[in-house]
């Protein structure tokens, strides 16, 4: 078994996070493995695991992200969870990239991994947390002509194939793809594991494999700012909220609520 | 803001439709209203529209609704509600009519639907939009300005501190659009809308992946609106201590929709959480009960209009970021609030 996780280096949830000339800025020291891309990992690890002996001894999870230099704390995270194989795609033209962009640069990273061996999963977080566009998983599928099985609150792998449960909007569904498929998992579908000590250290030492576009053979005016397809023209930091007006409860607090809400007409 | 005005090029903008079965929503009515703002409007549906619906379509301006007709082997089964599918369908619409434009509302199977959809067609694509509107004339400040007549979409990003705005480059464009943006607004007069099927062909990749079972939660006949879309939100957390029985009390009062946290969702005391992987929300108002505010649920809430907190800890994080807060315990407030408010209502 061959999985493919695709992880994001984002800026920290907790931390400022801008725009300059139409791009997103994020400050390499408050960077950090898209927390969401956890799940996706754990669900690689735990299909591995649940392998048996002979099947786990030749398999291979390989984290793949599209990215600056910066991005290794995100790799090096994935190698502390215990991946085997760390990738970075890293090339100027990807720069300004939009979702077309990011999914075909990862389509051909994936391709190139499966012309060494066969790829049978690729596995992805439910969304970044800093774009949340949650639509990367589906341009990737797409891309590869693979089936598709998105936002999955339960995964399971058997038989040459993938099933999912998952729960949108109201409905509740079961899909089934053949492998190999793209798949990717919520929140909901595991708790991550912590890294262990062992793991901690042997990422000390391993190295993440660096491609640019030429090793895809990709056409830097396909991706990056050059080929995308929208383009950020404003970008205005909203102003802060006056200050709240606080109201201790003493016995009147409820009617204090109800007066306020009816004075700003929201009744 | 967003004035109604005449557009500017011959465009043909098509919206799809989710609940043309039933009747539209005001997500919709949203959708039609904006779309109506950018060129002549048509409708998509992979169901046959009810009455009630054409009615609303003929009300809002609509004069063509295309009803998809899939392969016998996709139609009616689970299938046909696959994003490929949708996305496969309204690709075929959008070269029936040689459209400019989609959009969708902002549910997680739609921006599949818009992904797959540009994918298909090389449209450019915008999720979770707030506006679409045409360009105007390019201003000498703007060094990139777009060409006038480009459509930009107004997007709120990082749990809605920035706001931003994104021109299509491309011939095509596709935008999915979130509930609560607009006051939707019927057409200036009234049209007759007509019902035209259109056959669709769906790839074989579009059901690579396939579906063996689909179960439609049905909401309940008279009950709250949807989370998701609602005007007003009240939401419960860790302070209920699994009893939400002010938490709705409040809602039905104020005729809004209940939300809880992730944590009151782990714990099981209600189905549907607020935050950023759960259901983002931007209502007209939002009122947060024994819900402290952690980052996650913050991010699925903090474009709402109005933000009200009610935290019995006086250091709540919740309250950095509302409008209105009350110290205290929710058991009393909400009750108490609920009672003021259908006495004020008669």
């Amino acid at each position: 078994m061959r999985i493919v996780v695709a992880v994001k280096y984002v800026p920290d949830i907790h931390a400022e996070r801008g725009f300059a000339d139409g791009r997103v800025v994020r400050s390499a020291e408050e960077g950090t493995l898209n927390e969401l891309d956890e799940n996706a990992l754990e669900a690689a690890l735990r299909i591995i695991e649940s392998l048996p002996e002979d099947e786990r001894a030749v398999s291979e999870i390989v984290a793949v992200t599209i990215a600056g230099p910066e991005a290794d704390t995100a790799v090096r995270k994935a190698y502390q969870l215990g991946v085997d194989r760390g990738v970075r795609v890293s090339d100027d033209a990807l720069a300004g990239s939009d979702y077309f962009g990011t999914a075909r640069a990862l389509a051909a990273a994936v391709r190139r991994l499966a012309e060494e061996a066969p790829v049978d999963l690729v596995i992805t977080g439910m969304a970044a947390l800093d774009g949340l566009g949650s639509v990367v998983p589906a341009l990737l599928a797409a891309e590869l002509g693979l089936g598709q099985l998105t936002l999955a609150a339960r995964l399971e792998v058997a038989d040459g194939e993938a099933r999912i449960t998952r729960e949108l909007d109201g409905v509740t569904e079961e899909l089934v793809a053949p492998l190999p498929a793209v798949v990717s998992v919520t929140d909901h579908a595991n708790s991550p594991r912590f890294p262990n000590f062992k793991l901690i250290m042997a990422a000390r030492s391993k190295t993440v494999e660096e491609w640019t576009l030429a090793d895809l053979g990709l056409d830097p005016a396909t991706v990056g700012a050059a080929g995308a397809r929208t383009h950020v023209l404003a970008a205005t930091p909203r102003p802060p909220r006056p200050d709240v007006e606080l109201v201790v409860d003493k016995g009147e607090g409820g009617r204090a609520l109800a007066e306020y809400l009816i004075r700003n007409e929201l009744v | 803001m967003t004035e109604q005005t005449t557009p500017r090029t011959n465009r043909t903008v098509l919206v799809l439709l989710d609940t043309p079965a039933t009747e539209l929503r005001s997500s919709a009515l949203e959708l039609l209203t904006i779309a109506r703002g950018l060129g002549r409007v048509e409708a998509v549906t992979l169901e046959a529209p009810s009455v009630p619906t054409l009615a609303q379509l003929s009300a809002y301006g609509v004069e063509i609704v295309l009803q998809a007709e899939l392969p016998a082997a996709v139609r009616g089964g689970d299938d046909a509600h696959l994003s490929p599918v949708v996305a496969e369908a309204l690709a075929a619409a959008l070269r029936l009519r040689d459209a400019d434009a989609v959009i969708l509302s902002a549910t997680f199977a739609n921006k599949e639907a818009a992904a797959r959809l540009a994918h298909l067609t090389g449209a450019g694509l915008v999720i979770d939009a707030t506006s679409v509107t045409e360009s105007a004339e390019p201003g000498p400040e703007l060094a990139d300005a777009p060409p006038a007549g480009s459509l930009v979409a107004g997007k709120r990003v990082f749990a809605g501190s920035w706001d931003t705005s994104c021109v299509v480059r491309t011939e095509t464009a596709v935008f999915t659009v979130r509930p609560n943006s607009i006051v939707p607004e019927p057409a200036p007069v009234a049209v007759a809308t007509e019902v035209e099927g259109f056959a669709v062909e769906v790839s074989e990749l579009a059901t690579v992946a396939r579906s063996v079972s689909r179960e439609v939660h049905e909401r309940a006949v008279g009950g709250r609106p949807s989370l998701a879309e609602a005007a007003v939100v009240v939401a419960g957390g860790r302070g209920t201590d699994g009893d939400f029985g002010p938490v709705e009390d409040l809602a039905d009062a104020l005729g809004a929709a209940v939300g809880a946290s992730r944590d009151a969702v782990y714990e099981g005391w209600f189905d549907e959480f607020v935050g950023q992987t759960g259901v983002t929300v931007a209502p007209r108002l939002y009122i947060g009960a024994g819900i402290s505010g952690a980052p996650h649920h913050r991010g699925g809430m903090q474009a709402s209009q109005v933000i009200v907190a009610v935290n019995s800890d006086p250091e709540c994080p919740l309250f950095e970021i509302s409008d209105f807060a009350v110290v205290g315990d929710l058991a009393d407030v909400l009750p108490q609030a609920a009672q003021v408010i259908r006495e004020h209502k008669g």
